[in-house]
């Protein structure tokens, strides 16, 4: 269809626009990788663009390469094509610079420190004055509101508390980008919805761009100011669904809203005509 | 992870009958055992240690010499240990069994240190590993006596107290656990953990301190405990071809050879070696307790 | 997904282990040269393995009737130590006073009761022998068969239960299997200890050097005839490994599902 070499075109001047005009934080251009001596192509030509400020989700079947996507924006991974830039810098630069913090399915605290040793880890490794650890990770927890818990273990919290605990973590450095991966998969729906409100409420008290990896349809609609559908073999971006015309703020009203169930129905539809695309394929 | 809000326990057994139910258990299966010598004794002596109407013998001869009565040894340990010498066999054992701790406690240092350089080693570079752990491992296969009279031999030779090529005897048995453990635990945490560690671009050297060597203790206790029983073992031992006379070994040998005068010496001498290397694991097993909380400790 | 050749994946894998072997060698047989360290200090390589042909047969008798007392004893020690765990893990009050009873009796050195054992059963009877070595490798046959018998998977035993099946069959269908591993990893522990500790037990006495292989390597060594004990050395830790590597096999062949069985270390 000659819609897709529309869309290149438009994104190739998107792209142009903002590098000239410098608001676009993450600019994965032509990103590929293959695993295992050419078997497996997990990711296929990417190109986004991820301009400040924005709440990017990247939603997919498995294997469509949207943790992989994550990790080589963090450079946990290296590409076999292509180039990842963060702030201008590449990916392994923007790494030594601190420029992100994740969060991860797992919370993975470790069960030796207390909440507060938790989130001031990455500030220990980065050398931070003992000082401003303190003071940095009093008002980390004032965010996630868990101000009173500086003391406890991680196995006395619930999986939702030690889910906050890893996001203080992760935004203890102030990084400007926060990558996500699929962070709230292990909890129930109810904690599910109120994690979701609260990390808004975070993005909109910090102004981090983040990407956030998901297979949820509605969370990624509810969170998102753009939805990027992805399918396998090979992975690759195939929709694009601006879900910026949400009213903000959003809470459980939202939910509610008919923009909201369209927009639901749209990104449905998406991964519905890629997976006919795939098995006729 | 188990998620627990706090929450007051359901149960309502006070917290310290636990471990008293486990020191009660034990004392009432000593005891049985206890009953069961004295009983298999009876029960010998009345068929004159054959099965009754048959020619098959009981596998232990019930009589005194071989199976003192268990009064007998406990009673020795209150008399002089030697004929004319001044202390009791209590005593005699205390002291041995002190001279003996310092080998044991020497090599039990040194192995552990030893086992913990070469675990983090391995860790850290998988050649060395590929090449050395074959041997590691068939180094625990040599016969400790078969090598103890070389390396008191090479000791003399430079010049270097007895004692010391004990407690290099000793560290050798304690070395292993420690390293395989080691090596264990620096690898186990999850991969999600390295990963959050690649993201802060933290260097190698920050990943173990804070990272690995934590996620390593309880491993390395477990460790611990086994080395603390076999770094006795090793210094008795090592003891027996390095002439030293001060020691658990020595006393050992000496109420083996003179078994046929006084067999409950050699009887209360083996519980007294037993108590040595219970009361080290002990004092590992507490430190333990110091270091490392609850939720921390690995099983057994 | 490999595609790496078969015969490049196992060089990588023992090249170096066998590497630093012939580099040690040589570093060693140099070592003693240059360094004109004596023969009773430490013997040459070379003359090791000159004298170990030419022992060979005598050593190898010796060997024989060490690896039966290794071998029975291992056999006695863990039949027993699987009984004693099969009729103490149904109790836990039992096992719960035996367990430090056990820990604390594995603390001593056994090879301190081989006089008792030999006054029991006669210096010259293998079967003193036997018993040294059937009472080490009791210890942690039954400790880890306890464990194995009781720390099932409560999932497991609750969908047993909702069968309503009765103890025995659960105990066959399901902690059986689940101890299975923890017994492998006993008996690979035990199958070396069981040489060292038939050859430890040989020390205290009652055997020409001909007969025992440890009697052998404490009379060489006494006489300062350090290539002979060093070959006899030699030839008992590959009496452990093979031991060792039999219980590999047997494993292998009886828990060919298990994960420590999977080539993939």
């Amino acid at each position: 269809m000659d819609d897709t070499d529309f869309k290149q075109s438009v994104s190739s001047v998107v792209k142009v626009f903002w590098s000239i005009t410098l608001t676009s934080v993450i600019s994965i251009q032509n990103i590929s990788k293959v695993y295992s001596q050419g078997n497996v192509t997990a990711l296929s030509d990417i190109n986004l663009e991820i301009a400040s400020g924005e709440f990017v989700s990247l939603l997919g079947p498995s294997g469509c390469g949207k943790s992989t996507l994550l990790r080589l924006i963090g450079d946990l991974i290296a590409p076999s094509a292509g180039m990842v830039l963060v702030n201008g810098r590449s990916a392994p630069e923007a790494r030594q610079s601190r420029d992100y913090g994740m969060v991860f399915q797992q919370a993975t605290l470790y069960d030796w420190r207390t909440v507060s040793k938790n989130v001031q880890l990455p500030l220990e490794i980065m050398n931070y004055p003992a000082a401003q650890r303190e003071t940095r990770t009093r008002e980390m927890l004032r965010l996630v509101q868990l101000e009173d818990f500086g003391q406890h273990y991680p196995w006395q919290l619930s999986g939702g508390m030690q889910q906050r605990v890893a996001i203080a973590r992760a935004l203890a450095f102030a990084p400007k980008i926060l990558l996500m991966d699929e962070p709230f998969g292990a909890l129930d729906e109810m904690t599910r919805e109120r994690m979701q409100l609260e990390l808004l409420r975070i993005w909109g008290q910090t102004q981090t761009t983040v990407v956030f990896v998901t297979h949820s349809i509605p969370e990624a609609v509810f969170l998102s100011t753009r939805v990027v559908v992805m399918s396998p073999r090979p992975g690759r971006i195939t929709d694009i669904v601006d879900t910026s015309s949400l009213p903000t703020p959003r809470d459980f009203e939202t939910r509610e809203a008919p923009l909201f169930f369209q927009k639901i129905t749209e990104v449905r539809e998406c991964l519905r005509r890629d997976e006919v695309r795939g098995a006729s394929s | 992870m188990a998620s627990l809000a706090l929450e007051a326990p359901l149960s309502v057994t006070p917290p310290w009958w636990p471990p008293l139910r486990r020191v009660l258990a034990f004392f009432i299966v000593v005891l049985v055992l206890c009953a069961v010598w004295e009983g298999y004794k009876v029960v010998g002596q009345a068929f004159g240690d054959k099965f009754p109407g048959t020619t098959l013998s009981f596998p232990v001869r019930s009589d005194d010499k071989s199976m003192p009565h268990i009064w007998t040894i406990i009673g020795v340990l209150f008399q002089p240990a030697r004929r004319g010498g001044e202390d009791i066999l209590l005593v005699l054992l205390a002291k041995a069994a002190l001279f003996t701790w310092r080998e044991a406690a020497a090599g039990f240092v040194l192995g552990s240190v030893v086992g913990f350089a070469l675990g983090a080693l391995l860790g850290r570079f998988v050649l060395l590993e590929r090449s050395l752990m074959p041997y590691i491992v068939a180094s625990q296969t040599v016969p400790l006596l078969a090598i103890a009279p070389m390396i008191v031999i090479w000791g003399g030779r430079l010049n270097w107290p007895a004692w010391w090529s004990v407690a290099l005897i000793s560290t050798y048995l304690t070395f292993f656990p420690v390293t395989i453990n080691t090596l264990r635990g620096l690898r186990s945490p999850n991969p999600t953990a390295i990963e959050l560690m690649r993201s802060y671009a933290a260097s190698d050297l920050q990943v173990l301190w804070k990272l690995r060597l934590p996620a390593a203790l309880p491993y390395i206790f477990t460790a611990l405990k086994i080395s603390a029983t076999t770094s006795v073992i090793g210094a008795i031992v090592g003891e027996l071809p390095s002439g030293i006379a001060d020691g658990l070994g020595r006393v050992l040998l000496t109420f083996s050879y003179y078994y046929i005068s006084g067999p409950e010496k050699l009887y209360a001498s083996v519980i007294g070696a037993a108590a040595l290397g219970i009361m080290f694991a002990a004092l590992v097993i507490l430190v333990e307790r110091l270091v490392l909380p609850e939720s921390r400790r690995l099983e057994n | 997904m490999q595609t790496e050749p078969r015969w490049r994946l196992m060089l990588r894998r023992y090249a170096p282990a066998a590497t630093l072997f012939v580099l040690a060698l040589i570093v060693w047989e140099t070592a003693v040269i240059i360094f004109r360290i004596e023969n009773f200090l430490l013997p040459r390589p070379s003359e090791i393995a000159v004298t170990f042909w030419a022992e060979l047969s005598g050593i190898w008798g010796a060997s024989l009737f060490t690896m039966r007392a290794a071998v029975f004893g291992f056999l006695l020690g863990s039949a027993l130590g699987i009984v004693i765990a099969l009729a103490t893990a149904r109790w836990t009050v039992i096992s719960e006073g035996m367990l430090p009873l056990a820990i604390a009796i594995n603390s001593t050195p056994i090879v301190a009761l081989a006089p008792i054992m030999n006054q029991w059963f006669g210096i010259t009877n293998p079967f003193s022998k036997m018993s040294i070595v059937a009472v080490m490798v009791f210890f942690p046959v039954m400790i880890n068969m306890v464990r194995g018998l009781t720390q099932v998977d409560a999932g497991a035993l609750e969908l047993m239960r909702s069968y309503a099946v009765s103890e025995v069959k659960i105990l066959w269908e399901v902690r059986l299997p689940n101890a299975l591993p923890f017994l492998f990893s006993a008996f690979k522990v035990s199958s070396t200890l069981s040489v060292i500790g038939a050859i430890v037990s040989e020390y205290f006495g009652g055997l020409g050097p001909q007969d025992a292989l440890g009697a052998y390597i404490s009379q060489q060594a006494a006489l300062f005839h350090f290539s002979e004990a060093w070959a006899a050395i030699i030839v008992a830790c590959l009496l452990g490994i093979g031991f060792y590597g039999v219980i590999l096999l047997v494993e292998r062949w009886v828990m060919p599902w298990h994960v420590s069985v999977r080539s993939d270390e």
